[in-house]
């Protein structure tokens, strides 16, 4: 059993509406250091596979498929094996 | 001619749309569940506006794996007619059918009013009936409308006269070039955010919508047979 967590952001030349929002309320708060913020989206998907490589293999695929638009975002991932999904 | 109106979960323009068709060209309308993937029976598929799957991951992505859109490609690669609106629209981008994507409105204000369009592109199967370069008025409903495309798509969109409807005067969402409409390449797929359904009688304050609809009609007498 493996564990994947996705990480999708917008692409560095999209600009981020909420990025944008939430920087100017911590600026507003006083946090004058703060110069860029950035959202974006963690996903956790626990999946079965025989080996790393396969579970690799899907996450690339329906990170690119489904989780992400390849449009406007990219994506990392992280992926960890791991006992059960009780284990998460 | 043959309509059918696709209704996925969270969808809630569809009766709207069924209203328009029949009220706007008495033509026949089918509503068809996001299960049912067979679309042969009909000459034109309108996806309409809502919030399918509740715009859970982002809007219009999970529609864009149902079952119907299996239908929906199938139909426009047939050359049959495809409009989304608004969600519709955002489904479409999402499934590859058109170029592009749309992002959460620069100010992140979800906008609801009446909007001036002007028609860019006014010899296509969903706009024969406006005048080239006419301003109409129709209402957006959107948080998310706001059309991004790479520069690289966007002067593609400009050399083939595929920006069909873009904001007169002011940008509600911050759609690059200003974009409201567009069409695919082939011509027979349009996406919009604006609501035609919402502008066809009097009463809503501006019948400028109704003729996205005649427009069709008209199209599909003119090539593809009798109504």
């Amino acid at each position: 059993m493996f564990k994947a967590t996705i990480y999708v952001t917008l692409k560095e030349s999209v600009l981020d509406p909420q990025g944008v929002a939430v920087r100017g309320s911590l600026q507003t708060l006083g946090y004058e250091g703060v110069k860029d913020v950035r959202i974006g989206k963690k996903i956790e998907v626990i999946l079965e596979g025989s080996s790393r490589e396969e579970a690799e293999a899907q996450v690339k695929e329906f990170s690119e498929k489904v989780l992400s638009n390849p449009v406007t975002e990219t994506f990392t991932y992280e992926l960890e094996e791991v006992v059960s999904c009780a284990s998460q | 001619m043959r309509f059918a109106v696709t209704i996925f979960p969270g969808s809630n323009c569809d009766i709207d749309c069924i209203h328009a068709v029949e009220d706007v060209l008495n033509a026949s309308v089918t509503p068809v569940w996001h299960q049912e993937s067979d679309l042969s029976r009909y000459d034109a598929i309108i996806l309409p506006g809502g919030f399918s799957y509740g715009d859970y991951l982002r809007t219009g992505v999970l529609a864009s794996f149902s079952p119907v859109m299996e239908g929906v490609k199938k139909a426009a690669r047939e050359g049959k007619l495809v409009i989304g609106i608004c969600n519709g629209f955002q489904i479409l981008t999402e499934v590859g059918l058109l170029p592009g994507a749309l992002r959460r409105n620069s100010r992140l204000k979800f906008r609801c009013n009446f909007q001036t369009l002007r028609v860019e592109n006014a010899r296509t199967p969903f706009t024969c009936d406006y005048e080239q370069g006419e301003l109409i008025s129709i209402p957006i409903a959107h948080g998310e409308g706001n059309y991004y495309c790479d520069d690289a798509t966007l002067a593609e969109l400009k050399r083939n006269n595929q920006i069909v409807f873009t904001y007169a005067g002011e940008n509600p969402n911050g759609s690059v070039s200003d974009i409201a409409g567009i069409i695919n390449r082939e011509g027979n797929v349009l996406g919009m955010m604006p609501h035609p359904e919402r502008a066809i009688l009097d009463w809503m304050g501006s019948k400028d919508g109704a003729r996205v609809f005649t427009s069709m009609l008209q199209y599909w007498k003119e090539n593809c047979g009798a109504a």
